[in-house]
């Protein structure tokens, strides 16, 4: 690998590493708080890249109020799901989980449905230009997406550590009864995760829109991934969720340049596969998945 | 209190049993009439759908076996094609004859599962699901990605039907009698493992797992032995599906498969023996009715998936308990 691939997927690795952290990040504040594990998580990525293809590509709308208008549209979805899925079945966390598996087809024949299915959507590049660096050439787009994700992650922790909420919020997920009777409402709780779970997904699918092919379907690699940053960080831990995106990230990357991505797809889930005989809280759990 | 109505029941039992002892007989015989009957009555279009139930019928009780230990997995439908996948080598590379690589395929699924078990049963509860998903795609992705053997993307093609007794498997009518065979030693072998002392400690592992631990059942053997055990009637399965549609792709193995093969098991319930069949029964009618939708079908189905869950969580066969439950109010107060 010369210099310049060697930037270029380095570059390359650092943004699909900032993108995984952002999916997961949901993924994992959900399940901390409320053991909600949501299957259709992928299928928010999918939502928000289709609000931007809609609002930007189709209506011609600035870009910008398209990605400020697909974090809240599927935000909404979270919370949504939270109400109509995890709130009844939550006395049963496997039926939430197999329940928001059926959501995710509901969503994926949905958009199946009303966008079509056969040709892949392209929208088109927003921001031109593109840097060029040691012989690697970066896309500006591409770019982009680093800086929001790391405000995104940083607005995320100081909310979690800094304001009243989320210090609720992560009392409710660390001992649920004790959170309660400190008068914690943990339906409010479980809302507030799922909202910022959709929110954050959503804001991933909607960078993500211009740089990849929106289809239907879209969703089922993310989730994959997803999944499996989750399981390589330890279930709850948002912590190990950043640093298993990071590692992920760049594992992926560098094998789709040396191999294909079929095959850094199956590395990456061999990678969990052997973190879990290894060490099956994951790598910054405290109790076994 | 309860002891007296404990006590009324033991007492009371023998005479109910005599009662309801003969209609099981009955229903055996009269389906076993039917299932003789059937491919000579029927269209061929019907008989083929009921080889098709016949399969679905093995791979859901095989799955409902797994879950009684309380692993509900998201990779039954890849152990399924590990079984189809080998039953089409076998058939086609090695020229085996279909009595051999059905049990062989069988077995072979039976190994992928041991191999994958050992991070797997690593996991519980939603690891073991987002687990199981993820090794189940590792294995799809292998038969994408390796052209040789497994055919890549488009799959493996022109799989011999088989021949039995001087009987082309390619024919429906000894196709029919052939699945049904299979099917019917497949769920008796699973119905006896469920009342055989090995079930009984399956269902221990589900009810109460840390109370199993402290008795000394090694629970990971176990949930191992469940899970090798229900992938191996999958991959049976798969051999069946194999040799009747002559092709397989990794298509016929993915999620929404997957998705029908939970739904079947969520609308049946999975409590009683025959709750998983009733699902797949009522399923597969409505799997017809829908047959001029077929793009709108997942989202009948997830529809259907969440509705059960939230509203009718121990499927039907919970209805079926509820509704005895009132005509014994009835009774009661008729009495």
């Amino acid at each position: 690998m010369d210099l310049a691939t060697f930037v270029q997927t380095f570059a390359n690795a650092v943004i699909s590493s900032s993108i995984y952290a952002l999916v997961a990040v949901g993924l994992a504040l959900s399940f901390g708080v409320m053991k909600m594990a949501n299957f259709a998580h992928g299928e928010f990525f999918m939502a928000g890249a289709y609000v931007v293809y809609v609002l930007y590509a189709i209506a011609g709308h600035p870009f910008i109020l398209a990605v400020l208008c697909a974090v809240p549209i599927v935000a909404l979805m979270g919370l949504a799901a939270e109400r109509l899925i995890f709130r009844p079945t939550r006395d049963n966390l496997l039926a939430g989980f197999m329940a928001t598996a059926g959501l995710s087809f509901i969503l994926q024949v949905l958009a199946g449905r009303i966008w079509g299915v056969g040709l892949m959507k392209r929208v088109p590049t927003p921001i031109m230009g593109a840097v060029d660096f040691a012989g690697a050439h970066i896309g500006s787009q591409r770019l982009v997406i680093l800086p929001v994700a790391i405000l995104t992650l940083v607005a995320l922790w100081l909310f979690l550590n800094r304001t009243r909420q989320g210090k609720a919020l992560r009392a409710a997920a660390q001992k649920p009864e004790a959170a309660a009777l400190q008068g914690i409402d943990l339906n409010r709780m479980s809302a507030l995760a799922m909202t910022i779970a959709g929110a954050s997904a959503g804001l991933a699918g909607a960078l993500m829109a211009p740089v990849t092919p929106v289809t239907p379907y879209m969703g089922h690699s993310v989730i994959l991934m997803a999944f499996v940053v989750v399981v390589l960080g330890g279930m709850a831990s948002i912590q190990g969720a950043m640093i298993a995106a990071v590692i992920l990230g760049f594992v992926i990357t560098f094998c789709t340049t040396l191999f294909d991505g079929v095959i850094a797809t199956m590395v990456g889930v061999g990678l969990m596969a052997l973190v879990l005989v290894v060490r099956p809280q994951g790598l910054m759990g405290r109790e076994t998945v | 209190m309860a002891v007296e109505r404990l006590a009324a029941r033991a007492t009371a039992r023998p005479a109910a049993r005599r009662n309801v002892r003969h209609w099981p007989l009955l229903l055996a015989a009269v389906t076993a009439i039917l299932a003789f009957a059937a491919p000579f009555v029927l269209p061929t279009y019907q008989t083929e759908l009921i080889i098709l139930f016949l399969m679905n019928l093995v791979l859901v009780v095989s799955y409902r076996l797994i879950t009684t230990t309380g692993d509900w997995g998201l990779a039954h439908v890849v152990m399924m094609g590990a079984g189809g996948y080998s039953a089409a080598l076998m058939a086609k590379g090695l020229d085996l004859p279909v009595w051999l690589t059905v049990p062989l395929a069988g077995f072979v699924a039976a190994a992928v599962a041991g191999l994958i078990s050992v991070p797997l049963l690593r996991t519980r509860a939603f690891g073991y699901f987002i687990a199981s998903f993820a090794l189940g795609e590792l294995l799809r992705l292998f038969w994408i990605r390796l052209d040789v053997p497994f055919g890549g993307i488009r799959g493996i093609i022109n799989i011999p039907e088989g021949e039995l007794f001087g009987h082309s498997l390619f024919e429906t009518i000894p196709y029919y009698f052939f699945a049904l065979f299979v099917a019917f030693v497949c769920v008796g072998i699973m119905y006896l493992l469920d009342r055989s002392r090995l079930g009984m400690t399956w269902k221990a592992l589900y009810s109460d797992p840390a109370l199993a631990e402290c008795v000394g059942i090694d629970v990971t053997h176990y949930r191992r032995s469940a899970f090798m055990i229900g992938s191996g009637f999958a991959g049976v399965a798969g051999a069946m599906l194999a040799h009747r549609m002559g092709a397989i792709d990794p298509k016929n193995f993915d999620l929404i498969t997957m998705l029908y093969l939970i739904i079947w098991v969520v609308v049946g319930g999975t409590q009683s023996f025959w709750g998983a069949m009733v699902g797949l029964l009522a399923m597969t009618f409505v799997f017809e009715l829908t047959r001029p939708l077929l793009e709108w079908r997942p989202l009948i189905f997830g529809v259907v998936l969440i509705f059960f869950l939230i509203f009718v969580p121990g499927g039907i066969e919970s209805l079926v308990g509820r509704l005895r439950g009132w005509i014994g109010l009835l009774k009661r107060d008729a009495s």
